[in-house]
């Protein structure tokens, strides 16, 4: 019993600190250069999903998403060294949702072994078929209204996925080794919680444009660093 | 008994004409500037088919309304000449009808696989591949780039494999999701399969032509009557193939080339 007590107050003693003076990063992804063009795409063969799309706001391919001042949306930024959080899998599921014949959100970033649940709003069917490599790779259908897909997976890996049925639809499963990531939103913005004093390798990708890798050092407790990182653009 | 059979088998003949002697199931409106030539020869090949079928079924009921309530199983009479006469008979009878419709058939088949299109066919590619269709315009340059497998990426909709970096003759390719003609002009469609065994059916064009994988191939047609149809994939292709479609619009010149120029500005 008594051990046990010591065993839990060295533990909160431990973590407390980690917890109170965890550092953090955050910074801003920009684009030196063209992006490729966001290209309207017809989706005239499924009128259940065209539906949702006015003709002024037609929806377009996500493959570089610029937004203003060169930023950009949808970069995952991640602690590629230095984390050792390995093997934490956090406890909640991420979600995926295909409405209107898209994969939202375009990019899903997760740890290996976290849950996924992929869930169909549309009322026509779809198949999720993950092009993975390193992974199994697997492809089901999902009719409207069938229950959502559970997946799992246990290699780290850019997994871009897409749909056979409505060939548009594609995405990326980015699954990760650390739980310390960040995807971009629509102001190129990220942040990066919760990393204990140390050094560490932050590396930053993008789906069209590649991947770029800065170190940062964490010195003091509850320090902040920015780091921004900026992506040579391309035409094509 | 057997008098019953043979009135049953009569009625039944009579009741499955009935819908086909009336146009029940009419075909769907022919658009194209060859299909009545198909209609024609469809009409043809049921109307002979027809007319066997219940001449068949009449004289069956014939000779079972004559026979089948004889006490006496011996034998009534024999064909004259024998078993092998009534071979060649029926030989000499069915190939006589085969032929005839091949030969009536052929001007039908001739105008769409033996003759070329003329020589201002307006030329465009389709792409088939599990599970939608997806069509190439050659753009000003009247060429269409070369197409690399490996460049194949659907989330930047390159669905044929284009490389505009390095092809000059992509730059001005022109990709969309249906197939937009103008009326009355012959079209050159080249046929091209990404994967595996498609097939490209618009019933009111009176076309159907599979897409066989290495082998590309080509259809022509005019189509007569602007208008919005559906093109179909008729020849089973995977989970998807219930929802592999796309549709053709056919439309007056001017509205074409406004229909081009928006696609053009959505590459």
């Amino acid at each position: 019993m008594r051990m046990k007590q010591v065993c839990t107050a060295a533990l909160a003693l431990l973590i407390g600190p980690v917890a109170v003076f965890a550092g953090t990063i955050s910074g801003k992804v920009t684009v030196d250069g063209p992006v490729p063009k966001q290209k309207v795409i017809d989706m005239s063969k499924e009128p259940a999903c065209a539906k949702d799309y006015p003709a002024t706001n037609p929806p377009k391919t996500e493959t570089a998403l610029e937004g203003p001042g060169n930023t950009l949306a949808d970069v995952v930024v991640y602690v590629s060294a230095g984390a050792n959080d390995e093997g934490t899998v956090p406890s909640q599921a991420v979600t995926l949702e295909q409405k209107g014949c898209r994969y939202i959100k375009h990019i899903t970033a997760l740890h290996v072994n976290q849950d996924m649940q992929i869930k169909n709003d549309d009322p026509t069917s779809h198949n999720i078929h993950p092009l993975a490599k390193a992974n199994r790779e697997w492809n089901k259908s999902q009719p409207p209204g069938a229950p959502p897909i559970d997946a799992k997976f246990d290699q780290a890996e850019f997994i871009p996925v897409k749909c056979n049925i409505h060939p548009w639809m594609h995405g990326y499963f980015v699954v990760l080794k650390t739980n310390h990531f960040s995807v971009t939103g629509d102001d190129g913005t990220f942040s990066i919680k919760d990393l204990p004093p140390g050094k560490y390798t932050l590396t930053a990708w993008q789906e069209t444009l590649g991947s770029s890798q800065q170190e940062v050092t964490i010195g003091g407790a509850g320090e902040t660093k920015t780091v921004n990182f900026t992506f040579k653009g391309k035409a094509y | 008994m057997g008098k019953l059979f043979a009135v049953v088998v009569v009625l039944i003949a009579i009741a499955s004409a009935i819908p086909i002697v009336l146009h029940w199931y009419p075909m769907a409106p022919d658009i194209s500037a060859h299909g009545h030539l198909i209609d024609e020869q469809m009409a043809d090949t049921m109307v002979e088919a027809g007319f066997a079928f219940l001449a068949a079924q009449f004289i069956l009921g014939f000779f079972v309304f004559r026979f089948a309530d004889r006490k006496d199983p011996g034998k009534i009479r024999t064909f004259p000449g024998g078993a092998k006469v009534m071979v060649a008979a029926a030989v000499i009878l069915v190939g006589t009808e085969v032929l005839a419709l091949g030969i009536l058939g052929q001007r039908a088949w001739a105008g769409q696989y033996f003759s070329p299109p003329s020589a201002d066919a307006m030329t465009i590619q389709t792409q088939a591949g599990q599970f939608a269709f997806y069509f190439r315009y050659p753009g000003p340059d009247g060429k269409l780039g070369p197409q690399h497998p490996d460049k194949v990426n659907e989330g930047t909709q390159n669905y044929f494999g284009l490389d505009p970096q390095n092809d000059v003759e992509s730059r001005d390719d022109v990709v969309t999701a249906e197939l937009g003609i103008p009326v009355n002009k012959e079209i050159r469609l080249l046929m091209h399969s990404k994967d595996l065994g498609h097939s490209f059916y618009v019933r009111e064009l009176r076309v159907q032509q599979d897409f066989v994988p290495g082998l590309d191939l080509m259809v022509h047609f005019t189509a007569t009557k602007p208008g919005r149809y559906e093109i179909v994939c008729t020849q089973l292709c995977g989970l998807g193939h219930y929802n592999m479609k796309a549709y053709l619009n056919v439309m007056s010149q001017e509205d074409f080339n406004a229909w081009m120029k928006q696609k053009i500005s959505e590459q």
